[in-house]
C-alpha cells in the first residue's frame, strides 16, 4: 500500500494483549503517503492499524504549502488573482469568483448583470466538471481503473475547450475581475455552450447507469464513513459532504450572492451521511447545475461586462476588512481581506473548504478497514492546492 | 552500416540493425512513468493519459505506483521544501536507467511561487533533470512533446565509450543526497554535485555593473 | 443582530466579561467584537448555544500580525490599520510592542445568519502569546488554530493537539509574521527588478560576469 518513503513500524504492544508474542493484537503504524496511488495529491495519513482495522488516523499535510497568503501580502490586489487559480486547481473559475467577491465587498463595487450571468455560467460548468472528475477519481480509488475517469475527462475536455476559447487557458483561467469579468464572450460561444449543455443529460444518464446501481460500488460505499449531522456542523464541514449528512446549507441559497436568487434549483440532501450519499449528492448536484446553466444560457442579457467605474490599475481600497464567501464545488470558499489603504492587502486569508472537511477524516475512518480509508478520503473530495495553500 | 544500404535492404524485407539501436528502441518505447503528482500539473498529466491525448501511443501510459517499477519520474507541480526530501528519496528508489521530466514552471524554478518561503526553487537543485517543460501548467501536448524529446535523447545514447549513459557506468552515482529538515531551511539547500548557481551578469540596473569584478 | 445587541446580551449573561466593538469602515460593514481571552470560552459557548444567535458554525479562524511600531508624538490615535512601511524612524517617541490577533468568523447554519466576527489579542509578540483555544467549542477551529500556531506562533491553551501543521516539525520560525526573514536560497532571475536585483547584487561573491 504505502511506498517505502516512510518506514512501517510496529508499535509497542497495547496493555490488553501484552502477554502474547504471536504478533496478534499488535498495532501497526503505517504512513500512507505523501506519494500514494490513491491519495489526491501529496497528502499523508499516519494510520495505526489493528489488523485491517483503523484505530487512529492523523492527517499530515503541508506538502504543497506554497505560501499563497504570504505572497499575496506582497502582491497587488489584482496580482493575486492568478494565484487563486492555483488553489483548487480543478475549479479555477470559482476561486476567481470568491476572491473577486471578497474584494467587491471590501471596496463596495457593483457587478453588471451580464458579468453576473457569465460568472454563473462558468461557475456551474466548473461545478459540473469538478463533480464528474471527483466521481471518476473516487471510483478509481475503488479499483474501477480508468473507465469512469475516462468518461469524466471526456466531458472535462469539452468544458475546458469552452474555457479556453473564453479565457485563453485550459486550467488557469484568471478570468474574473473586480466588478466583472476580463473579456466578453467570443462570437458563437453561447451557441457552442448551448450545444454542449444539450449533450449533458445524455452523459449524466450514461454516467449514472454505469455506476449508481453497481453492486461493488454499493458494497464499498453504503454504510461506510457515516458522518452525523451535528458533528458535521460543529466540525465546519461544508459543501456536498455536509449536505450528504442532511444539513440544508448551501451558500448559493443562504447568501444569494451574485444573482443566484433568480434561478430555480434544488439543494439535494442526503439521508445517511455515508460515502454512497456523498457520491449520490454529486450526481444530483450535477443535474441541478445543468438546470442553472440552461436558465443562465437562455436569459443572459447584453451589456457591459465590467463596471466602468472600477479602477483596475492602481486599485487601492479604503482601510477596512471584508469576508466574502461562495459555494465552491467543494464547499464554502472564503477570502478574508484586511486593507490598510495601500495597493497590497495587509492580510489575505483563504478559508479553504477542503482543509476544513478534512477535520472529520479521522472520525469517519476509525473502525473501518484500511481499504475504506481511501474511499472515504476520495468521497471528501480534497485538492491539496487548497488544503495547504 | 551505411544508411542507404540499410534502407535498400529494408525494401527487400531484411531488417539490419545494431544492438545499440535495438536496445534504445526498446527502452524509449516503454517508458513507464511513476504515478506521482504534486500539484496542478498532475491534472494535466492525467489528462495526457486520458482518451483525448492518449499517451499510450508513445508507450508511456503504464503509470506505476511503485518507484521500483518506474523508469521515468514526471515531477508534475510545485516541489515544496517539505516535499523535496521525499521526491529525492523516490528518485533514489527508482532503478536505473531512470529519467526525470521537470513539468511546469514550479518544478523548473519555483514558478509563480518562487518567492515562497517553503518552495524549492527548482527540483534540479537535488536531482538531475533530463527534459524541462515550461508552462503553468503545460498543456498535455507539451508533456507529449517532452516525452518525445526524451525518446530522442534515449535514441542517441551510445552504449560504449566515455559518453555512455549513466546506468552503464559502474562508478556514476545513481543516488543523491536526501536533504534534511533544518531549523530554518533544508540542509543542504542544494546539492553542489548536481547544481550550481548560474553565473550571470547582473548589470541590469544601469548604474552598477558586474564587469568591474 | 447588530454587534451592539450581541454585546449587551453577552454582557448580561456572562458577568465580568469585556467586549469591545471594533467598527469596520469598509463598505462590507462587517463589524467585529473584541473579546477578552479570560472569558473567551464562556462567550463562545454562549454564542453557540443561546437561542436567538445559535452560531453553530465557525467558518474561518485566522491570525493577523500587528508588529510593534514607532509612533511620533503628533499621532494622538493609534491607528492599527496603518501599514508598517509608512512609519519612519525620524522622530523616536514611543514604541508599541505590537500583538498577534486571532479572528473568528461565525455563522449559524440553523438560523442561516452571520457573520459574527470575534477577535482576540495576545499581550505581545514574544513571550505572552497564549490565548484560549476555542476548539472545544467548535471542532472546526482545530486545524485552523494549529495553522495559526504554526505560521504566527500563537499558543492556544486547551487545544487537543497543538503541533505544526503546514511546516515540518523541526522548523523554528513563524513565517507569516511580518518580520520573518526568509532563508537566502537566492537564485538569479532574468527579469530582475527592485529587491530581486538588490539581492542579486548582494550575492556578487558567488556570481561573476558572463
Amino acid at each position: 500500500m504505502s511506498t517505502a518513503t516512510e518506514p512501517v513500524r510496529i508499535l509497542p504492544q497495547s496493555p490488553a494483549n501484552s502477554g502474547s508474542d504471536s504478533g496478534e493484537g499488535q498495532l501497526l503504524e503505517v504512513s500512507m503517503g505523501p506519494q500514494h496511488p490513491s491519495t489526491h495529491g501529496v497528502f499523508r495519513m499516519d494510520v495505526v492499524l489493528d489488523g485491517e482495522r483503523v484505530v487512529r488516523l492523523k492527517p499530515v499535510f503541508g506538502y504543497l504549502h506554497r505560501n499563497h497568503e504570504k505572497i499575496a501580502e506582497h502582491e497587488t490586489y489584482l496580482g493575486s488573482m492568478p494565484y487563486t487559480d492555483r488553489l483548487d486547481y480543478i475549479c479555477s473559475l470559482t476561486n476567481n469568483w470568491a476572491y473577486a467577491l471578497a474584494v467587491e465587498k471590501l471596496a463596495g463595487i457593483q457587478v453588471p448583470e451580464r458579468a453576473e450571468y457569465i460568472r454563473i455560467i462558468t461557475a456551474e460548468m466548473t461545478r459540473f466538471l469538478n463533480h464528474a472528475a471527483l466521481i471518476g477519481f473516487l471510483t478509481q480509488d475503488m479499483g474501477a481503473s480508468g473507465t469512469p475517469l475516462m468518461y469524466a475527462f471526456r466531458e472535462r475536455e469539452t468544458i475546458l475547450d469552452l474555457f479556453e476559447s473564453l479565457t485563453g487557458a485550459r486550467m488557469m483561467c484568471n478570468y474574473m475581475r473586480f466588478g466583472g469579468c476580463r473579456v466578453d464572450l467570443p462570437a458563437g460561444w453561447l451557441d457552442q455552450a448551448k450545444k454542449f449543455a444539450a449533450t449533458l443529460p445524455r452523459f449524466l444518464e450514461e454516467f449514472e447507469r454505469l455506476l449508481a446501481t453497481n453492486e461493488i460500488l454499493m458494497a464499498r460505499t453504503q454504510g461506510v464513513g457515516v458522518l452525523s449531522k451535528e458533528f458535521a456542523v460543529n466540525a465546519g464541514v461544508t459543501g456536498p459532504v455536509l449536505r450528504a449528512s442532511g444539513v440544508n446549507y448551501d451558500v448559493r441559497k443562504v447568501d444569494k450572492y451574485g444573482i443566484y436568487d433568480r434561478f430555480a434549483f434544488k439543494v439535494p440532501l442526503g439521508e445517511h451521511g455515508d460515502t454512497y450519499d456523498r457520491y449520490m449528492i454529486r450526481l444530483l448536484e450535477m443535474r441541478e447545475s445543468l438546470k442553472i446553466l440552461n436558465q443562465a444560457l437562455r436569459d443572459i442579457p447584453e451589456g457591459p461586462i465590467v463596471d466602468p467605474k472600477t479602477k483596475i490599475r492602481g486599485f487601492k481600497p479604503k482601510p477596512g476588512e471584508a469576508y466574502g464567501r461562495i459555494e465552491a464545488p467543494k464547499g464554502e470558499l472564503g477570502f478574508y481581506l484586511i486593507s490598510d489603504g495601500t495597493a497590497n492587502p495587509y492580510r489575505y486569508r483563504v478559508r479553504s473548504s477542503c482543509m476544513m472537511n478534512l477535520t472529520v477524516l479521522e472520525d469517519l475512518c476509525i473502525g473501518h478497514n484500511v481499504a475504506d480509508v481511501v474511499v472515504i478520503l476520495g468521497s471528501i473530495d480534497i485538492v491539496m492546492g487548497e488544503v495547504d495553500r | 552500416m551505411d544508411e542507404n544500404l540499410k534502407s535498400e535492404l529494408r525494401k527487400q524485407g531484411i531488417v539490419a540493425t545494431t544492438l545499440q539501436e535495438l536496445y534504445n528502441w526498446g527502452r524509449k518505447n516503454s517508458l513507464w512513468p511513476l504515478n506521482f503528482g504534486l500539484a496542478c500539473c498532475a491534472i494535466e498529466m492525467i489528462a495526457a493519459s486520458m482518451a483525448r491525448y492518449d499517451m499510450a501511443r508513445f508507450g508511456a501510459e503504464v503509470f506505476r505506483p511503485s518507484p521500483r517499477q518506474a523508469d521515468l519520474m514526471i515531477v508534475a507541480g510545485t516541489v515544496t521544501k517539505k516535499m523535496a526530501p521525499q521526491v529525492v528519496r523516490l528518485y533514489n528508489q527508482m532503478a536505473e536507467p531512470k529519467y526525470v521530466i521537470s513539468m511546469g514552471a514550479c518544478a523548473i524554478s519555483g514558478g509563480p511561487f518562487k518567492q515562497g518561503y517553503n518552495v524549492l526553487k527548482g527540483i534540479d537543485r537535488y536531482i538531475p533533470v533530463d527534459v524541462y517543460i515550461p508552462g503553468c501548467p503545460p498543456r498535455p501536448e507539451a508533456l507529449i512533446d517532452a516525452l518525445m524529446a526524451l525518446q530522442k535523447i534515449i535514441d542517441k545514447q551510445s552504449l560504449t565509450g566515455a559518453d555512455r549513459p549513466r546506468h552503464l557506468q559502474a562508478d556514476a552515482p545513481s543516488e543523491f543526497v536526501v536533504p534534511e529538515f533544518g531549523a530554518h531551511d533544508l540542509e543542504p539547500s542544494q546539492n553542489p554535485e548536481v547544481w550550481q548557481p548560474p553565473l550571470v551578469n547582473i548589470s541590469l540596473g544601469g548604474t552598477d555593473d558586474a564587469g568591474k569584478h | 443582530m447588530t454587534p451592539e445587541n450581541i454585546k449587551s446580551e453577552v454582557e448580561a449573561s456572562i458577568p465580568g466579561c469585556q467586549l469591545e466593538i471594533v467598527s469596520n469602515p469598509s463598505p462590507s460593514g462587517q463589524h467585529s467584537l473584541r473579546i477578552d481571552p479570560a472569558h473567551a470560552v464562556a462567550i463562545a459557548t454562549f454564542l453557540r448555544d443561546a437561542e436567538p444567535l445559535r452560531l453553530d458554525y465557525c467558518s474561518n479562524v485566522t491570525g493577523v500580525d500587528w508588529p510593534g511600531k514607532e509612533i511620533s508624538e503628533k499621532v494622538k490615535v493609534k491607528k492599527l490599520v496603518d501599514g508598517v512601511e509608512q512609519e519612519v524612524e525620524e522622530i523616536r517617541k514611543t514604541q508599541t510592542i505590537g500583538h498577534l490577533e486571532v479572528v473568528y468568523h461565525l455563522f449559524s447554519m440553523e438560523k442561516k445568519h452571520g457573520p459574527v466576527i470575534l477577535r482576540m489579542r495576545t499581550e505581545d509578540r514574544a513571550e505572552r502569546v497564549h490565548l484560549p483555544s476555542l476548539t472545544p467549542v467548535w471542532r472546526s477551529a482545530e486545524f485552523q488554530e494549529r495553522e495559526i500556531f504554526d505560521l504566527y506562533g500563537v499558543i492556544f491553551d486547551g487545544h487537543p493537539d497543538l503541533r505544526r501543521i503546514l511546516m515540518w516539525d523541526g522548523f523554528e520560525d513563524h513565517p507569516m509574521r511580518r518580520d520573518y526573514v526568509e532563508p537566502d536560497d537566492f537564485e538569479y532571475e532574468p527579469t530582475a527588478h527592485d529587491e530581486v536585483l538588490e539581492r542579486a547584487r548582494q550575492h556578487r561573491t558567488v556570481m561573476g560576469p558572463l
